[in-house]
């Protein structure tokens, strides 16, 4: 089993990308939901 | 919520899968040995990343013609999963590289093509934070997306016009190439994995984009207010 190790270092930061590629995505659409949801509360004590 | 967290699951599933057959089903290559395994993340990966720059062209293509936010929204979305699965065979290929030609990188077609691409999407997402203005930004942005996308085919060509050091095509090669039926098996369905993981993250990433537009309407009525 020649090379194992580099088999799964290859899988492993393949994986890391898309989990640290989803995180971000998730992270960026919370900071816009809260951002949205103040506006629309600050908009609604406005008026 | 809980329609996303199934669907994820089942993606995650299906990816996990690909990569149980690729280390538990797939027979071992008689000349490279285990290295090889890394073929059915690596090449899967590449194929995923051409079809997300394939929706990210036609979109560009459609922003262009009918001048809607929605395909705006849906390149930069496939451009940016699209890196992240390229980004992954940047990596993967020179771990791949090492073992089986001695050098993780060599400046041949396929490789500098596939850098190329890599540098010209990277390109695409940094000029869209160039610009402030939305109707220019997306205009601009597809422009240069269609531009970036000519890539993609010299990618494609490379191993097939060019003699280079990557490895000549496997699927849909000249006569006497192919794989063996399990290999071939296991790498469509790795196929299968990655596309459905693309496709997952698309939706996901668009339905960011869908939010940001969103908000910049109500940002928009605040002011008038």
């Amino acid at each position: 089993m020649k090379n194992l190790g580099s088999v799964f270092a290859a899988y492993l930061v393949g994986w890391a990308v898309f989990f640290v590629f989803y995180l971000t995505v998730a992270r960026r659409t919370a900071l816009l939901r809260e951002e949205l949801d103040r506006l629309k509360q600050s908009m609604k004590k406005g008026s | 919520m809980w329609k996303r967290g199934i669907i994820g699951a089942a993606v995650i599933a299906l990816v996990g899968a690909a990569a149980y057959a690729s280390f538990f089903i797939a027979p071992t290559e008689r000349t490279m040995g285990t290295i090889q395994r890394i073929f059915y993340f690596h090449a899967a990966s590449a194929w995923a990343g051409m079809t997300a720059f394939s929706v990210c062209f036609v979109a560009n293509l459609l922003y262009v013609w009918r001048r809607q936010t929605k395909w705006d929204a849906l390149g930069v979305s496939a451009a940016e999963v699209g890196l992240a699965f390229i980004t992954i065979v940047l990596i993967t290929g020179p771990i791949w590289a090492k073992p089986v030609w001695g050098i993780y990188w060599t400046w041949d077609a396929r490789l500098t093509s596939t850098f190329v691409l890599w540098l010209l999407y990277i390109s695409y997402l940094l000029l869209r934070t160039l610009i402030e203005e939305p109707d220019r930004r997306a205009l601009l942005s597809a422009l240069f997306g269609i531009f970036a996308f000519l890539d993609v085919p010299l990618v494609f060509g490379a191993i097939r016009w060019w003699r280079t050091q990557h490895p000549a095509p496997v699927i849909m090669g000249g006569p006497g190439s192919g794989l063996e039926p399990t290999m071939r098996a296991v790498f469509f369905f790795s196929v299968l994995a990655l596309h459905t993981l693309m496709a997952f993250l698309i939706v996901e990433r668009y339905g960011l984009e869908k939010l940001r537009t969103e908000l910049d309407v109500v940002r928009r009525e605040a002011e008038v207010v």
